[in-house]
């Protein structure tokens, strides 16, 4: 039974909003990184994928840049609570990524530059459900932002959305990146507010 | 896990900061920099949680101080910080947050870096030190507009008193004390030269303040030679354009 506080009403949403429990609407577009921000030239950047043991396909700037791209306009949620709805990304579909690539293992780590790591079934991430997106409302991504690319992985809290994304592991099994080792919920889907580890 | 809080006490920092003296029910204990989920309920059901910072050191006694800055359109914050009163009862849950910490078995030299209410989870690791009796070496660069923004400032002089307890520089960045030797102004190379540990003692820092600080300070660490994966951050608030 929750605490009552006399006198507090709270700045509500407006009820078309659908939010996720626990969630509240921003304009801005808040930062949460753990560390500092990385400056990534884009002549030595590139997204590789590897299955632990070999890397199966590697993109530099201009090869990934070739790639079909897709405007995407999806709600984020971030684990701190707040969420912004409509955001208007450019970006290059996993499904494009991956689309060579056969195999069997069902997890993947996503890595940054700047050493972050984030996890997700592999599933999450195809079938028109992640970018590496470099564009945010038509311009660049700005460095604390990601640039020069970013996961985007709307379904799930926005931690998994990793900034300055260079490559990621494809895994026979699930294993915790740098949140979720410290507390965070391994999977992280705002519906069910899987926000710690304890939930 | 929700639990309940009671509000033991009530203290300004500044016209605008409270902090919030709690006593939680089967509080675990918690870490210097981590931070607690607080859940207001309105008497129809709706509810608002933020997350705040804890400011106190680590105890075992179930007590935990947060201090909170009113925002200016915040939903939670006004509430905090004018409207409890003692005896109230809240909801907390938490700690929360293993990165952005300080533990007493960390024994090497440590660069705080605030910007504003940035100080909340430092002035945690400050405590911890000085209840532990640690004997790492802390050094602490505020950046504050004006001299009344200043949080917890008795406390921060009376320490920086005993030098090898904590070493305490302050920038302003609109107005400054009477005869302050530095003209108002964000920081710059020259006060991360003069007033912070130099790189070759390898300190580990923690950044801490609104974005735009965050992103500020720490390149120009990063500038003055400080290994990247030695620096934490915590950043809060929007990315300043955007307001």
């Amino acid at each position: 039974m929750a605490i009552i506080s006399r006198d507090f009403s709270g700045r509500r949403s407006a009820p078309e909003a659908k939010l996720p429990p626990g969630q509240y609407l921003t304009k801005d577009f808040p930062v949460l990184s753990a560390g500092p921000t990385p400056h990534i030239s884009l002549d030595r950047w590139e997204f590789a994928i590897d299955d632990g043991s070999n890397v199966l396909k590697r993109w530099d700037w201009k090869s990934f840049r070739e790639l079909p791209t897709e405007n995407i306009t999806v709600d984020i949620h971030c684990v701190t609570r707040w969420s912004k709805l409509s955001t208007s990304w450019e970006g290059v579909s996993l499904d494009v990524l991956l689309a060579d690539i056969r195999t069997d293992l069902p997890y993947a780590m996503f890595r940054s530059y700047g050493d972050y790591t984030t996890n997700q079934p592999l599933k999450d991430v195809m079938n028109k459900q992640a970018w590496i997106a470099f564009k945010f409302d038509g311009t660049d991504l700005a460095p604390e932002h990601g640039a020069p690319a970013r996961l985007l992985v709307p379904h799930l809290y926005l931690w998994k959305s990793a900034k300055w994304v260079k490559g990621m592991t494809l895994m026979p099994h699930d294993k915790p990146g740098f949140w979720e080792n410290l507390g965070y919920h391994i999977y992280g889907d705002p519906w069910k507010e899987q926000r710690y580890s304890d939930e | 896990m929700w639990r309940t809080a009671k509000v033991l006490g009530l203290h300004d920092e500044t016209a605008t900061a409270r902090t919030l003296m709690l006593s939680v029910r089967d509080w675990p204990g918690h870490v210097a920099g981590q931070h607690v989920d607080v859940r207001l309920t309105a008497p129809d059901g709706y509810s608002a949680v933020r997350s705040y910072s804890i400011a106190s050191a680590p105890s075992t006694a179930g007590r935990i101080e947060i201090t909170v800055e009113r925002l200016p359109n915040g939903e939670v914050s006004p509430y905090l910080t004018q409207q409890v009163m003692v005896d109230d009862e809240l909801e907390v849950r938490g700690p929360i947050g293993g990165w952005f910490v300080w533990r007493p078995e960390q024994t090497g030299p440590i660069q705080l870096v605030a910007g504003g209410s940035g100080i909340v989870p430092l002035m945690a690791m400050i405590r911890s030190r000085v209840s532990t009796g640690s004997t790492a070496p802390f050094r602490l660069l505020y950046s504050v507009r004006e001299p009344g923004a200043i949080f917890y400032r008795d406390e921060l002089r009376s320490l920086s008193d005993q030098r090898d307890l904590l070493i305490v520089t302050y920038a302003y960045t609109r107005v400054t004390p009477n005869d302050w030797p530095r003209p108002a102004g964000r920081i710059d190379p020259e006060l991360i030269e003069n007033d912070t540990w130099p790189s070759h003692l390898r300190p580990s820092s923690y950044v801490c303040g609104p974005t735009s600080f965050v992103e500020y300070a720490t390149d120009l660490l990063i500038a003055a030679g400080h290994d990247r994966s030695r620096i934490r951050t915590e950043r809060f608030g929007a990315t300043g354009e955007r307001k």
